[in-house]
């Protein structure tokens, strides 16, 4: 491929790429700069002035419902998920490198929570545990619930990595008469450290984002995908705009911090190497 | 690998006691189950479990107050014999079609302008990651963000009357099936151009350079060449899109303004209503075509080698 000269098709296909990426961010854009409406702007432009007076309406409490605490909580709810996430399909991950009774069943299992449709985790857990008479809970049942989304694509994520295994490395460190745990921990774990920290990205953005699978597993407190949703039926103002500029914003932080976190690894291992060789 | 593991372990166990052995071997047989504990029971609990409430519960009777256990299958009849439901499903179908087919578009063509016209490869992860981000972000603060756009004094509107292409606002972007389509795009291509880039970083480039010399042209290795290797991608992609588009029902209600039907919606609206067994009997309906639907995608590709 190298060396082919830039044809017409190239440009074509860039200019395809740069509108599909305008498709993608525009429309966050558009409102990013809406939420600096005046306070007497609208929903659409024209900006009526500009100001931070909706996200000063934001923080009021009486104004859009509690907003604080949905975040709080969704912030708690993510990093657990992600904890356990990462936790959980590493454990699974070792597990299915041999074969085990079940292990076909499981691997369907997982799939499967990816296939059915969110409304019906939703819907299936709120009837058991209405059934059992048990109270759902954002920290019990919506933690279940989420688990069965990023669960099955951390399992991915874990099957893709052992695959590119080099299963050497154990055998050299088992020779070198480490134990199964040393192993584990000083050779295998490092290797798969930037990929864990995929399924982590996984995991909290996922559960942080989720809506479906926590509309009836919640309980009385709101996650902040339930409260914004709430807050789309009766609130008409730039508000919305400004919680949206907000989350977004963290979003992107926390995809930043984990990419950053992935490159000062991989920069910290090329010195490392760079120095034993 | 367990074989080379043996010899070492044996040697290793051969001064200690024999129970210690014995300890060992019976854990590590153990292991795998221990192992991979956790993620059975989350998903026993939290899915299977579930599901099997949904279908037992889908045959209970109800009343305005509560639901009672039972066996009828009124759920059933009164869901299947509905106008209401054929003309949902019929909506729904139409959804998951027209979305398959704009992210298929799509997303075959950023995959590949990725895969074989960006060069190098830092740019291609950039690239990459540009497309991807957004996948990390809210749902429905993205569908959210398409008001300004679409709405009746939204940009769109007064971009074209300020253009002179047209008098009045076209009131059927935002609030209809357009709208909902179009998110759906906007939310979905990403679960496209995934899985397609990835197929297409694996095929061999030596293939692309053979039909070359052998005369194809760009559109002829396109087609004989990216497109059958590029199968088991978009098999995924497709399988990812259209379950989440069958199964949806806040984009239908956020972007139709009410105004349209979804399997999902129906769903939701009859839990709203406490009319726990309805649901569950239409739940388990859109669970047997969705896996109907998935069943079809994977007779017609195999996917097992991209796993």
């Amino acid at each position: 491929m190298t060396g082919t000269r830039r044809g017409l098709s190239f440009y074509l296909l860039a200019a395809f790429f740069g509108l599909f990426v305008l498709f993608l961010y525009g429309p966050i854009a558009t409102i990013t700069i809406l939420s600096f409406q005046g306070p007497e702007g609208g929903l659409t432009f024209p900006m009526n002035g500009v100001s931070i007076h909706w996200f000063k309406n934001l923080f009021e409490q009486q104004a859009v419902g509690d907003f604080g605490g949905s975040f709080r909580r969704s912030i708690a709810l993510g990093l657990t998920v992600m904890v356990l996430t990462v936790l959980f399909s590493l454990l699974a991950g070792f597990a299915f490198r041999r074969r085990f009774l079940g292990s076909g069943a499981l691997f369907y299992l997982a799939v499967a929570s990816l296939i059915v449709p969110s409304i019906l985790v939703s819907l299936g857990i709120g009837l058991l545990f209405n059934i059992l008479g048990i109270e759902p809970t954002w920290y019990g049942s919506a933690l279940g619930a989420h688990l069965t989304w990023t669960l099955p694509f951390g399992l991915l994520i874990v099957f893709a990595i052992f695959n590119r295994f080099n299963p050497a490395y154990e055998e050299a460190a088992r020779d070198l008469g480490a134990t199964p745990w040393q192993t584990v921990r000083h050779v295998v774990l490092p290797i798969l450290l930037p990929s864990l920290i995929g399924v982590g990205l996984f995991g909290f953005t996922l559960s942080y984002d989720e809506f479906a699978r926590t509309l009836m597993t919640a309980g009385s407190f709101n996650t902040l995908p339930l409260e914004i949703y709430g807050m789309t039926t009766n609130v008409t103002t730039p508000v919305l705009y400004a919680l949206g500029t907000l989350t977004t914003l963290f979003s992107f932080t926390v995809i930043g911090l984990f990419l950053a976190g992935v490159m000062i690894l991989r920069r910290h291992r090329l010195r490392r190497t760079g120095a034993a060789g | 690998m367990t074989v080379s593991a043996v010899p070492s372990e044996a040697s290793s166990a051969s001064a200690a006691p024999r129970g210690g052995e014995v300890r060992r071997s019976v854990l590590r047989r153990v292991a795998p189950y221990l192992q991979a504990g956790p993620l059975a029971l989350t998903l026993l609990v939290f899915l299977l479990i579930p599901i099997l409430t949904i279908v037992a519960v889908s045959f209970w009777d109800y009343d305005s107050i509560r639901i009672y256990p039972d066996f009828v299958l009124t759920n059933y009849e009164e869901l299947l014999t509905s106008p209401v439901t054929w003309k949902t499903y019929l909506n729904t179908v139409k959804f998951a079609a027209l979305t398959w087919v704009i992210t298929l578009l799509i997303g075959f063509t950023v995959a590949y302008f990725l895969a074989f016209h960006v060069q190098s490869t830092t740019w291609q992860m950039v690239l990459f990651l540009v497309c991807t981000i957004p996948f990390w972000t809210s749902n429905i603060i993205r569908m959210i963000s398409w008001i300004p756009f679409l709405g009746r004094n939204g940009l769109l509107n007064s971009g074209l009357i300020s253009a002179g292409l047209i008098d009045q606002p076209l009131e059927f972007l935002l609030f209809s099936d357009f709208a909902v389509v179009l998110a759906f795009v906007h939310l979905y291509a990403l679960f496209m151009v995934v899985p397609i880039f990835n197929s297409m970083m694996r095929i061999d480039r030596a293939l692309v350079e053979a039909a070359r010399d052998g005369g194809a042209s760009a559109a002829q290795v396109v087609w004989n060449v990216i497109l059958p290797l590029a199968k088991p991608g978009i098999a995924i992609g497709s399988i990812f899109v259209v379950t989440l588009v069958m199964g949806d029902f806040i984009t239908v209600r956020l972007m139709s303004g009410g105004q349209s039907a979804s399997i999902g919606l129906m769903i939701a609206n009859e839990i709203s209503l406490l009319q726990y067994p309805a649901a569950a009997a239409n739940a388990v309906v859109l669970l047997a075509v969705v896996l109907i639907m998935v069943v079809a995608m994977l007779r017609i590709v195999d996917i097992r080698k991209e796993l």
